[in-house]
């Protein structure tokens, strides 16, 4: 928003203080919250078998809700990566007949090329990241949908079927992709340059200009990061389900990414990353969704009440500076 | 917030573009350039728009280019028209609106379902909730200040899972029963013409009056461009963004009546992805996302093009619909691109570093 909060009376302070206490925890103790209560109500919630497809299935949405981080720590968004996910998802089917490690290598250089162009018309055309990535939500999906022929492919794959549904020790192989690179996000962003750069670049980007911050490269390689890790999602939700459906993959998944990374504590104002927080977010959307489900609840409820809480925590955060 | 003084208003560090110093270096003679190039800008979308219109009637003849087939065209623009119009304002005012498309069906439900009571429980129901949804818009934008983008996201599930609700999970389509004055809204017409658009183009002059000829425009524009300097000049601004708001839900809600009327059902999964045109619309109008300037003739121009881009892609029978968005898309970049290179001729700098604001 344009304005600076007004200073805050000096009543206020002290709310502020504990504001200030729960927003920066507010989603870890959510998900403690969320967590004891389906303890005490859920059954079989404890059950192994239960706490592994809440992993699996929050999967997606946090590989995809990290490269959020990274491009919301721009102070940039992307609408595209449900889209990606969709041609990426496409282009694998397509290109099954080569193996599967070919069609995954097309279908993640697919979905790298839409991130290279979301790059090029953002940093070197100065098109807003919203109206950029809008143009690639909707021109991707339909290039998704053109390379499909609009069909569901049923893909059967025994490598793919290994990614998809195989274990190492007993932990998901998704799982495990989705914590590597959960960690190579992490170290990008606190122990690199390029890190540095990004978060700079969020904080403000003519100093970062003026400081000779790469600002176009940096951009370009966040938006084809980004771009990446959502045709991860796509590779990984189409070994899952044994199918691709450019018509359904990915669909709005943007809005909970954006969701997950904003309830973990990276301001939509950039200039802050939260890899852990982010992770958290999306796995308190997860844990909303099922406890609803699991509760009987219908999914229209499930909606609203995540509403709800995606303006409760925004509330919270927003109180602290202005955000 | 801090608005550099030439070419860098992209945002995210363009200041080094060979753009903005060309144009730097044309010195004199960029004013009669800059003066084409801003009437460029705000009527590009309508130059696109006849060009293709021109092309296809080459093209397709009689297959397009008849009075049949354009007032088909007129009342498919008209749902989205409407939505625009509202959306226009809320770009113009410096926020975004995602919620435009699940108001849309929640007001299809309603209206459907408040039929069994009657006309006016018909029109009221869906008119009110969709204003009420609106004015939260507002309040939790203007008075709790959350991004809009944020807000309009929470309500754009919000709405989707009231729809689903009230039409228990979607497997309830309710019909609105023949002979109901509701469904005249829809179907009939009043000189020829459909009563949707009558009613859309009504909307369209309404918004073009109070966007240039009222004071409410005026503090629109003003707030925008610069929120900071409208707060100093003393302007309403809390009351002037839920206004916004506001309409834009009454707008999406009244499209949604229509599309009610017109099918005499309510679906609650229609108009996902609608906010996306709406913006899409408006911004290949010629409206910058970055609020204070904007036109609803530009919006108009942009959601007729969206629409005969639609019905000529729908003509061209081998072509895939699917298409329609992959050109949708390139459209979108085309015009923003232009435009972007266009308002740098003009020395328009008006973007600031904020895109908080998205």
């Amino acid at each position: 928003m344009a304005s600076a909060d007004l200073a805050p009376g000096r009543r206020e302070i002290r709310t502020d203080a504990a504001l200030d206490w729960v927003a920066e925890r507010g989603v870890y103790l959510g998900l403690l919250a969320l967590i004891a209560f389906n303890l005490m109500f859920t059954p079989r919630f404890a059950e192994v078998d239960n706490i592994r497809l809440q992993f699996v299935q929050v999967v997606p949405v946090a590989i995809i809700a990290l490269g959020m981080a990274l491009v919301i720590g721009t102070k940039g968004i992307d609408l595209s990566v449900g889209s990606v996910m969709a041609i990426s998802s496409a282009l694998l089917a397509l290109f099954l007949g080569y193996g599967p490690i070919v069609a995954i290598v097309v279908g993640i250089l697919g979905g790298a090329t839409v991130g290279i162009v979301n790059g090029l018309l953002i940093a070197r055309f100065g098109i807003q990241p919203i109206v950029a990535t809008l143009a690639l939500l909707v021109g991707g999906r339909g290039l998704a949908l053109v390379l499909a022929q609009g069909r569901l492919t049923e893909v059967f794959d025994p490598t793919l079927g290994v990614i998809g549904s195989g274990r190492v020790f007993g932990i998901p192989i998704v799982v495990l992709v989705a914590l590597a690179v959960a960690l190579v996000v992490a170290f990008l962003v606190s122990r690199t340059t390029f890190g540095r750069y990004l978060v700079a670049i969020g904080g403000n980007p003519e100093a970062s200009v003026l400081a000779g911050v790469p600002v176009r490269r940096t951009l370009i390689v966040v938006y084809t990061l980004c771009a990446i890790l959502a045709a991860l999602a796509g590779v990984i939700q189409t070994a899952r389900l044994n199918a691709s459906d450019p018509s359904f993959v990915g669909n709005l998944i943007e809005l909970s990414a954006i969701t997950a990374v904003v309830v973990g504590g990276t301001p939509l104002s950039g200039g802050r990353v939260r890899i852990i927080g982010t992770l958290a977010g999306a796995m308190l959307m997860q844990l909303i969704s099922a406890t609803l489900i699991t509760h009987n609840l219908p999914d229209s409820a499930t909606r609203m009440v995540q509403a709800v809480i995606i303006v409760a925590a925004v509330f919270i955060q927003r109180q602290r500076g202005s955000a | 917030m801090t608005t550099s003084a030439r070419g860098s208003g992209d945002g995210q560090g363009g200041p080094l573009s060979s753009n903005a110093v060309a144009s730097d270096d044309a010195g004199r003679v960029a004013t009669r350039r800059e003066r084409v190039a801003g009437i460029l800008q705000r009527a590009g979308a309508l130059v696109v728009l006849l060009a293709v219109i021109i092309v296809a009637s080459l093209v397709f003849g009689g297959r397009f280019a008849s009075v049949d087939n354009f007032l088909n065209i007129l009342e498919a623009s008209s749902f989205l028209g409407l939505v625009a119009v509202g959306m226009t304002f809320v770009i113009i005012g410096g926020g975004i609106d995602l919620s435009v498309g699940s108001l849309l069906a929640l007001s299809a439900v309603l209206a459907a379902y408040g039929s069994q009571y009657g006309s006016v429980v018909a029109v009221a129901l869906p008119l009110f909730v969709c204003g009420l949804i609106g004015l939260v818009n507002g309040l939790l934008i203007a008075r709790a200040r959350m991004a809009a983008f944020i807000a309009t996201l929470a309500t754009l599930l919000f709405a989707r899972g009231l729809a689903f609700a009230v039409s228990d999970e979607g497997n309830t389509i309710f019909h609105i029963k023949a002979g109901l004055v509701v469904s005249a809204l829809g179907q009939e017409s009043l000189l020829g013409i459909r009563l949707p658009v009558v009613i859309a183009a009504t909307v369209f002059l309404a918004g073009w009056l109070a966007l240039t000829r009222s004071r409410y425009g005026t503090a629109v524009t003003a707030i925008g461009g610069s929120e900071d300097a409208s707060r100093l000049m003393g302007l309403p601004i809390a009351r002037v963004k839920v206004a916004m708001y506001l309409v834009s839900g009454l707008l999406a809600g009244l499209a949604g009546l229509l599309v009610a009327a017109r099918s005499s059902s309510g679906q609650s999964t229609i108009g996902v992805g609608l906010e996306l045109q709406a913006i899409a619309a408006v911004v290949i109008g010629g409206t910058l996302l970055t609020g204070g300037a904007g036109s609803i003739a530009g919006t108009l121009a942009g959601v007729l093009l969206l629409n005969v881009i639609n019905n000529v892609i729908n003509q061209v029978g081998t072509l895939s619909s699917y298409f329609q968005q992959v050109v949708s898309g390139i459209f979108l970049i085309v015009v923003v691109l232009v435009q972007r290179y266009l308002s740098r001729e003009q020395r328009l700098v008006s973007e600031d570093q904020n895109r908080g604001q998205p």
